[in-house]
């Protein structure tokens, strides 16, 4: 059984390993440019985000709604402390250079992104996380809201730079830093979830009145996601801002909360390979696949094909996603895993039937 | 002489005008089965909860093994309202939440199951377990912790197998049958570590045969773990026989309390609970 398990354990890291090789490889032979890199540095950033927000509400069952403005304190975070000393004159040039006149390496910049982002979360979860479902979705929603405004504020200009761009701090090229980074997020994630913790965090799902009568601290261990999971959405802030380039507050609207909880929701919640397929699913079908739609010059031979136009291709996405809703409704992995361990498992089965007949 | 273990002193649990329990006044000794009883809408598993921490009372207070876990007096908005005749006999507010109860060794079932529904049966049991962890989530999520985990699992199993529960470890919870749900449900309380078991209604819905074999376990827990077992029951087979004592609650008040023979000769409890034989 152990046996086993080892297998699998280097199976599946020796499928990252590969998987790394592959996008270092591609990396060399495609032109710089091309969709797929889009695809994979945006996809494993949402998809470090869909699951901390699948930890709050597929494993703790909180349903929050304010994975968008804790995305934005990180990507200010890493933007604001990262910038190169020279730079603040020209990026803070209507506020004489910022209030803020150091700068951290990039590294200590992701993790800030984080710590930030968790202590916000923490000194709000003392009052919101009393409430519970809608009312702790409003309540969260409500938060990012008003985070996005005051970090346009003009008289926080000094930090934040008011309504104008942050820009010119340090960014990756390659897709492998995103990758790497989320990976490693993740894989943390999983380890809590796998503990004894995680094991707490679905009791509290599942049923709190019980968790609670079992000595399980409820306000302590809803804290505890909350903060964790803010933490996490911070980090992939931090690696959107540098994937954009720049930040605005203005970006981190609530409909960016809603695309994360429809990558969790198709995933399936409680499912975090669930999350993380459908979050490069998702990006790949919205920025890629589906851009042909927005062609209106698209000829077949010399037939001119109707309707395509630009915007057709939300239309056609919005019935995609309806589709899988309808027919997955339980999202594509319901709450299971997509496991070595499993695949293997399903093998031996299909070997047996096979046999029998 | 054994030692008191459970004290309730004038509790009394109003929701508004309504009086739930009206001055309870009942004590548990070490190492007896004592049965709480009434009608429907008494206010039995009210008192349960009262204890648990659920609600504070409104008005007396709790000891258990001697230290007050619980006390309240009318205040606010309740001080017009309190029905009760003992007020400004308590003066403190101590409300701690029904985790601290646990942790102090007081475990609970529930009247209707109510087990993690999407967990194994071995999960159930190891998740009550989480309350005596040593580590925090750092070490845990490192696995840090990893003789204590073994341990947890280790005690889980065995527990399991004492309870008879081991040959369905890895079922889901919800696929046993009723009467193994309730045992998985003591076995989810016993996991804690309790010195005081409170069970509500561990019989309901349950054949006469799992009623008699709940009986036999229930007295074999009592031995096994060295436990205080105090519970709500309607079943009177059951009741009368494993209980020491009794304590019959009609609408609210203690009408009656003593052995099994004691209670049932008692008028008052034949008129409001127990009914006439058909014979006598």
């Amino acid at each position: 059984m152990d046996k086993d398990k080892r297998k699998d354990l280097i199976i599946a890291l020796a499928l990252i390993a590969l998987l790394f090789v592959v996008v270092v490889v591609l990396e060399q032979l495609l032109p710089r440019t091309s969709m797929l890199f889009t695809v994979l540095k945006k996809g494993s950033i949402y998809a470090l985000v869909a699951v901390s927000m699948n930890l709050l509400n597929g494993f703790t069952g909180l349903f929050s709604l304010g994975q968008a403005g804790f995305m934005l304190l990180g990507a200010y975070t890493y933007a604001i402390f990262t910038i190169p000393m020279e730079q603040r004159a020209v990026v803070y040039q209507y506020y004489d250079g910022g209030i803020i006149q150091f700068s951290v390496p990039v590294f200590v910049g992701i993790v800030l992104a984080g710590i930030v982002a968790a202590i916000f979360a923490y000194l709000i979860g003392l009052p919101v996380l009393k409430l519970k479902s809608d009312y702790l979705a409003i309540a969260t929603l409500g938060f990012a809201e008003i985070i996005r405004a005051l970090f346009q504020w003009d008289k926080l200009g000094g930090l934040t730079n008011g309504s104008n761009l942050l820009r010119r701090f340090p960014v990756f090229k390659s897709s492998i830093f995103p990758i790497a980074v989320s990976a490693i997020c993740i894989a943390i994630i999983v380890l809590l979830i796998n503990s004894t913790y995680g094991r707490a965090f679905k009791a509290i799902r599942d049923d709190e009145v019980a968790a609670e009568a079992m000595g399980i601290n409820l306000a302590h261990h809803k804290r505890m996601a909350f903060t964790i999971s803010s933490f996490f959405a911070g980090i992939s802030g931090a690696l959107l801002a540098m994937f954009q380039t720049t930040v605005q507050a203005s970006q981190f609207k609530s409909a960016m909360t809603y695309e994360i909880l429809l990558i969790v929701v198709i995933g399936g919640i409680g499912s975090i390979t669930g999350s993380c397929i459908s979050s490069f699913l998702f990006i790949a079908c919205s920025e890629w696949w589906l851009r042909f739609l927005d062609n209106a010059e698209t000829y077949i031979g010399s037939f001119h094909v109707p309707l395509l136009r630009p915007g057709f291709r939300k239309v056609v996405f919005s019935v995609v996603i309806m589709a899988i809703v309808l027919l997955y409704q339980r999202g594509i992995m319901g709450d299971k895993e997509l496991s070595i361990s499993g695949i293997r498992k399903r093998l031996a089965e299909r070997k047996k039937k096979k046999v029998k007949p | 002489m054994n030692k008191t273990v459970l004290e309730m002193n004038d509790i009394t649990m109003q929701f508004g005008g309504v009086v739930a329990v009206n001055s309870l006044t009942m004590h548990v000794d070490q190492g007896e089965i004592v049965s709480l009883i009434g009608p429907n809408g008494a206010g039995k598993t009210t008192a349960f909860n009262v204890i648990t921490g659920v609600y504070p009372p409104t008005n007396g207070n709790v000891f258990f093994n001697g230290n007050k876990i619980v006390e309240n007096y009318p205040h606010g908005k309740m001080k017009k309202l309190y029905a009760g005749t003992d007020n400004g006999k308590y003066t403190e507010h101590i409300e701690p939440t029904p985790d601290q109860i646990t942790r102090l060794g007081i475990a609970r079932t529930f009247q209707n199951i109510r087990l993690w529904k999407s967990q194994s049966v071995f999960n159930n049991v190891l998740i009550a377990k989480h309350m005596l962890r040593t580590s925090n989530v750092f070490t845990a999520t490192f696995h840090l912790n990893a003789a204590e985990e073994k341990r947890q699992r280790e005690e889980t199993a065995e527990l399991l197998n004492i309870l008879g529960l081991y040959e369905v470890r890895d079922n889901n919870c919800t696929s046993l049958p009723y009467g193994l749900q309730r045992r998985l449900e003591i076995a989810r309380a016993l996991a804690t570590k309790p010195s005081l078991l409170l069970l509500d209604e561990p019989a309901a819905g349950m054949n006469p045969q799992e009623t008699i074999e709940l009986t036999d376990f229930v007295g074999k827990i009592r031995d096994d773990f060295k436990l205080t077992v105090c519970m709500i029951e309607h079943h009177m087979d059951l009741v009368m026989n494993i209980s020491d004592r009794i304590y019959v609650l009609n609408f609210g008040a203690l009408i009656s309390q003593g052995t099994p023979a004691e209670v049932q000769s008692d008028p008052s409890v034949i008129s409001a609970y127990l009914g006439e034989d058909e014979n006598a």
